[in-house]
């Protein structure tokens, strides 16, 4: 409450009377502050004057901190596995229309196809002798490919056979040499196999309308550029990277690196960047117009990186690998931003990131597959406005803060398993050990002889046109 | 046509084919692999007319597009060059050859029946104007005419004949020169290049390729560039397009099916409803069949500019309507006013009962507007106005106004009256008009001639001064509390620059001049911020510097031991390390000048140094300095280095605390301050913090500030997008939570920076997303019009397994 107030009467309003000298009450006008019904919000009037609100700074420092530690505390990523596999999974495919159906091969020549929202098996096929090589969907989604250890290429259809009928491929091609890989053109019914040679099959004939070689090798991946689709990308057990172009019908660059390339996945979303999982624990992110050097190298893994696959944002791609873990890197980062493990799961084979961004699949040696979230503390189903802004927020923060030393340091603890843990220790002597070596080297030598060559360099070993 | 080039060729061409060779007799069926295996070395050979007609080098690319003949004639030559190639023993001399046959090619196949004819007839004419040669004209056949092996042109086949020429061989000069001197020339010519090997000619088109491919990709650069930076992407990319078809379209396909619908589908016919096109019923359509085409267009050209006309009225009206300025409403309310007056004057003149009966009406309005209680400030704008009346002058000013407006309007004027008067005039009515009108103009404005309200006026207008007063009083004195500093600074920059000018003259006179001068300046100043002044000075006091080193060259060993550490403390400018001991001698240890130390007594162990150096020093050695000096003018490290240090000082000083009060137990008021004596009553003065840590380092500044507690907690090293600490500070200090920002902000600030919508696929990005054309051909179009380069190895698998 005020206290009354005197006011010469003159100064406001010369309509009285001037002599008389009135007893005037602070007023406040209850239209501002009464509710019209009482289904109203309240009414709160702010003063966003920032001299008001002092320690704004070390006030969302500290929601910083707990916005970190909750997202360590709500972190809990594994979602389901999928069990059913009687060997090891060798190969994974997304239903390019359905986001509940994937595909997986086996190594005992099984394929499966999953529902990911019941978390069942819905049809099993046994598809060929020997392993699953590769297996790819059509961009239609009404029927899927798989390659074989038994030289065949297989069509089949996504939906099972009818009541009474066999469980048939459409089409079988009985090719030559075993097949190590098969991928699917992004808009029409062409196909590419590789193994001695990279293969672009017509779906309706037998025989290559194409076949593109480049020295004799054994090519264990290929894959086409989403984007720009008569590119593709092959990698060979002679550790290099070649790029064909199916238009011209030609065979463009190879890249050599210092060990073998496993896979390369194309950026969905940037034509010209593709990321090839190596057997030196890295993974390479190239720019296809300029091989000789990579645009980032990826490096966390402890052991050889098997696969490798981009989110359909194209800023994150996810790398399965030899030392039983999964990582996530952002394109444009070295380091990994998490790493999923678990106790069970052995050396992870195939990874797939789901069409809709939200989670990833991971086949493994002991027989399953594994769904994940892609973001390890994000909250499933319908958030309410207030939770989507809370998150936000939260996000924003973390963001903001990431660089304070506590926060980091939060932010990026994990957990590991033992083995991963020491032979990162382990390989951080080595590291350590051989980049003391080279400046010794250049300290004692003569100043220009021992060039120094960038981490990025250091692994192409030649560019052939 | 086709058929006879074919033949000519192969007349001509025979000769070069009888040589044996492993190609020789190869028939048009087995040319292809011969061309594939030569495609490199005759693309080689850019000039060459053949190549130029084949030149994609392969038979899909040029076959359907050639003409019939030429491709008959392409195909013998790729032959032919083949043949020639697989001889080794004399190619060049084959190659020459066969380049002559392509060169003749060309010119064969358009030579037509009638140019043969006509040839044929001429060398007719030839042989019977010479009886001589006619037998050897007889022997020479075109073919050898023409095509030659050795590249030995047969002259003037194409040209005119002239008589002159026919004379020729009856000299008796010997034909056979010019052949030789031919025949010379091709011998001294080099043989043709090697073709490149497979290898090569794979990696140029690789490059090629290559370069194609990274032209097209290019054309992503832009777009992938915009996405990396963009503040916000949403996925999916591609806009869903909403399944809604559009109304007609759901009508012409639905049809009646129950019995209900049916008899009302009925109804509709019978009335002729329109069913399937609901734009027009039959009648309307009648009408418009009806109208004369002239009429209708007339028609609908009024209607349309009265259409126009009505939008751009409304427009128009729109947009005054959403104009928020009061004054501009004021404007166009007086304009109307006025507007309206003038008219009604005109209307008088010209039609004085329309006149009389607009005036009837102002008045019956202005008497609803009496009735009305519009004007005595009880709307809901006047009683927010009565609550901004206080405060705000223009509120007030409006509410006057109004007010005004209401006493105007509720006069009791007769403006009909007036016109009477004007036609006729009564007294009365004159005295009505004034008397109201003395009382209104008192009560409209206060200008007035009653006293009181006088009064007020020039109080109000006191007031506003004495208002408007405070507002300019107290900046100063804010400026002035919170820039003390400055304030004084500027001041006793002042009060320097005056005494300076006196002690320019006393230092003329009195020789040691300086020492006595800048004490005098402390002693004034107790805060010695007194930079621009003191570098005002500096060159005058350099010059009583120079003074004094020839003084002390000149005169006695006082000066001289003054003078060289002075000296030196200017020109290797590192005095204040040399003296630790100086500031004890001070009061305020912290506040040594400059000045005051070159000024000062030297310690006597430097001083003993100084005869020798002296001794030493020559004229170069002054003038290099001198030169430094000249150069360096302008910096002042030790300056900048004290200055600094006096402001980490000062800043690490715990500061007094002044909690006077003003206004408690004295009078307060506007320009009053609190009394001294209270002030320092109510002063706590900070006690004295522990001593500096670089107290007594003089080049040193300890930051005290530094606390590691806190350490722990900043950021150690700029983080990467940052280029500068200042920029990373300000993106800290900027809250972005609801707390302190209004909704809208604290949405904008929290946008994510990637959304995707729960369970929607999506799609790799499409050139059509971007605005780009994709490539209207397939892939697959494209690949199949592309000759199968299945490799020979692929090709002999293929050979054996169609043979298993």
């Amino acid at each position: 409450r005020r206290w009354a107030e005197l006011v010469p009467e003159s100064s406001w309003s010369p309509a009285v009377g001037a002599s008389k000298m009135k007893v005037k009450m602070l007023s406040r006008n209850p239209d501002n502050y009464v509710r019209e019904t009482k289904l109203d919000l309240q009414r709160v009037p702010r003063n966003y004057d920032p001299t008001l609100h002092p320690f704004e700074v070390p006030r969302e420092y500290v929601r910083a901190l707990n916005a970190t530690k909750l997202e360590r505390v709500f972190a809990k990523p594994f979602l389901a596995s999928l069990d059913g596999h009687r060997d090891g999974v060798n190969c994974l495919a997304k239903h390019p229309k359905n986001l509940a159906t994937i595909l997986s091969g086996a190594c005992d020549g099984e394929v499966r196809i999953w529902n990911l929202t019941q978390r069942n098996c819905i049809r099993t096929i046994q598809a060929h002798e020997g392993f699953v090589r590769g297996i790819c969907t059509r961009f239609c989604g009404t029927s899927f490919f798989t390659v074989g250890d038994d030289k065949t290429v297989k069509q089949w259809k996504m939906d099972g056979p009818g009541y009474g009928e066999e469980e048939e491929p459409l089409h079988t091609i009985l090719g030559k040499t075993v097949y190590t890989g098969i991928d699917h053109h992004w808009k029409e019914a062409v196909f590419a196999t590789c193994g001695q040679q990279v293969d672009i099959w017509d779906e309706q004939r037998t025989n290559p309308i194409c076949s593109m070689t480049w020295g004799f090798d054994s090519i264990s991946s290929v894959k086409f550029n989403p984007v720009e689709t008569f590119l593709l990308g092959s990698c060979a057990s002679d550790r290099n990277i070649v790029l064909y172009d199916m238009r011209q019908a030609t065979p463009l660059k190879k890249v050599i690196l210092d060990m073998r390339t496993n896979t390369i996945c194309w950026n969905p979303m940037e034509a010209f960047i593709f990321t090839a999982a190596n057997e030196d624990y890295n993974l390479y992110t190239f720019d296809m117009r300029a091989l000789d050097t990579p645009v980032m190298v990826h490096m966390d893994h402890v052991s050889a990186v098997l696969d490798v696959d981009y989110s359909p944002t194209g800023k994150e791609f996810v790398s399965a690998s030899f030392d039983k873990s999964i990582r996530i890197f952002p394109v444009d980062k070295s380091r990994s931003r998490e790493v999923y493990h678990t106790k069970r799961m052995q050396h992870v084979i195939c990874v797939k990131w789901t069409s809709d961004s939200k989670y990833i699949m991971c086949g493994s040696d002991e027989m399953n597959i594994r769904l994940w979230k892609a973001n390890a503390s994000e909250k499933l189903g319908v958030l309410t406005s207030r939770e989507k802004a809370a998150k936000d927020y939260n996000q924003k923060l973390k963001e903001k803060f990431q660089h304070y030393p506590h926060i980091k340091r939060i932010a990026r603890h994990r957990h590991l398993p033992k083995s991963i843990y020491s032979q990162i220790q382990e390989q951080r002597i080595m590291k350590e050990a051989r980049r003391r070596k080279e400046v010794n080297r250049i300290k004692h030598s003569k100043p220009g002889s021992v060039p120094i060559v960038s981490e990025k360099k250091k692994h192409i070993v030649a560019v052939v046109k | 046509m086709k058929a006879r080039a074919q033949s000519l060729t192969a007349q001509y061409l025979r000769p070069k084919l009888t040589h044996p060779g492993p190609r020789g007799n190869q028939g048009p069926g087995g040319q292809t692999p011969a061309h594939q295996r030569n495609t490199g070395w005759v693309e080689k050979r850019k000039p060459h007319p053949l190549t130029a007609v084949s030149s994609p080098a392969s038979p899909f690319y040029a076959g359907p597009s050639l003409h019939g003949s030429c491709f008959s004639h392409a195909l013998y030559a790729t032959e032919l060059t083949c043949t020639s190639r697989a001889i080794d023993g004399n190619r060049n001399c084959f190659a020459a050859g066969t380049e002559i046959a392509f060169l003749r090619l060309p010119f064969l196949v358009h030579g037509d029946n009638d140019g043969e004819r006509e040839h044929q007839k001429l060398l007719e004419a030839i042989s019977s104007l010479d009886g001589k040669n006619r037998q050897k004209l007889a022997e020479r056949s075109e073919a050898s005419l023409k095509v030659s092996e050795f590249n030995v042109s047969s002259e003037g086949s194409g040209e005119k004949l002239v008589l002159a020429d026919l004379l020729e061989p009856v000299k008796t000069t010997s034909s056979l020169a010019t052949v030789k001197k031919q025949l010379n020339r091709v011998k001294s010519k080099k043989t043709v290049e090697l073709p490149l090997n497979k290898e090569e000619i794979e990696r140029i088109h690789r490059e090629v390729a290559f370069n194609k491919t990274a032209k097209v990709l290019s054309k992503w650069d832009p777009v992938v560039l915009k996405n990396r930076q963009a503040e916000q992407l949403v996925f999916p990319l591609e806009k869903e397009e909403p399944a809604i078809a559009p109304i007609e379209h759901v009508l012409s396909g639905w049809k009646a099916r129950t019995p209900l619908e049916q008899e009302i589908f009925n109804l509709l016919h019978k009335n002729k409803q329109p069913v399937a096109d609901p734009l027009l019923t039959p009648v309307e359509k009648a009408s418009l069949q009806a109208m004369s085409l002239e009429e209708a267009k007339m028609r609908r050209a009024e209607l349309q500019r009265a259409r126009a006309l009505q939008s751009y009225y409304e427009a128009k009206a729109r947009r005054e309507k959403k104009i928020k300025s009061k004054k501009y409403h004021k404007v166009v309310k007086k304009g109307k006013a006025k507007k309206a007056l003038k008219e009604f004057e005109q209307l008088r003149k010209v039609n004085p009962a329309a006149a009389l009966e607009e005036l009837e009406k102002i008045e019956k309005a202005r008497m609803m507007e009496r009735m009305s209680l519009k004007h005595q400030n009880s709307g809901k704008w006047a009683k927010s106005k009565a609550i901004m009346a206080k405060y705000d002058l223009e509120a007030r000013q409006a509410m006057q106004e109004q007010l005004a407006k209401n006493k105007e309007l509720t006069q009791k004027l007769q403006v009909a009256s007036e016109i009477e008067e004007e036609e006729g005039g009564t007294e009365e009515k004159v005295e009505e008009l004034l008397v109201p009108d003395v009382v209104n103009e008192v009560q409209m404005n206060a200008d007035g001639p009653n006293p009181w309200m006088l009064r007020s006026c020039t109080s109000d207008t006191k007031e506003a001064a004495t208002q408007e007063d405070p507002e300019q009083l107290p900046e100063p004195e804010a400026h002035e509390v919170s820039e003390n500093s400055s304030s004084q600074e500027v001041l006793s920059e002042l009060r320097v620059l005056s005494q300076k000018l006196k002690e320019n003259d006393q230092s003329r006179k009195q020789k040691a001049s300086s020492e006595g001068t800048v004490p005098q300046v402390q002693r004034e100043e107790p805060a010695p911020e007194e930079e621009a002044p003191l570098l005002l000075q500096r060159p005058e006091r350099v010059q009583t510097l120079e003074e004094l080193e020839e003084l002390g060259k000149e005169e006695c060993f006082q000066n001289k031991e003054l003078s060289r550490p002075v000296l030196e403390g200017q020109q290797s400018e590192r005095t204040p390390n040399n003296r630790p001991d100086a500031p004890k001698k001070k009061k305020k240890e912290q506040m040594i000048d400059l000045q005051n130390l070159l000024t000062t007594q030297s310690p006597s162990v430097k001083s003993l140094a100084v005869p020798t150096i002296e001794e030493l020093e020559d004229e170069e050695e002054r003038n290099q300095r001198q030169m430094i000096k000249e150069a360096f003018a302008g910096d002042d490290v030790i300056r900048d280095f004290l200055k600094e240090k006096r402001e980490a000082v000062e800043a690490s000083k715990p500061k007094d605390v002044d909690l006077t009060l003003p206004g408690w137990g004295e009078w307060g008021g506007v320009g009053l301050k609190p009394s001294a004596k209270k002030r320092r009553r109510f002063l706590i003065k900070a006690p004295e913090g522990p001593p500096r840590k670089d107290k007594n380092l003089p080049n040193v500044i300890i930051n005290e500030k530094r606390n590691i507690h806190t350490a722990a907690h900043q950021v150690r090293v700029l983080p990467y997008p940052f280029t500068h600490h200042w920029q990373f500070e300000r993106t800290i200090q900027t809250p972005i939570g609801s707390t302190w920002n209004t909704q809208r902000a604290f949405q904008k600030l929290t946008t994510p920076k990637v959304i995707t919508k729960p369970g929607h696929i999506i799609k790799p990005i499409k050139a059509e997303d971007v605005g780009y054309r994709s490539s209207s051909r397939s892939d697959l179009s494209v690949i199949q019009r592309n000759p199968k380069r299945i490799t020979t190895r692929h090709k002999k698998q293929l050979k054996k397994s169609s043979v298993d």
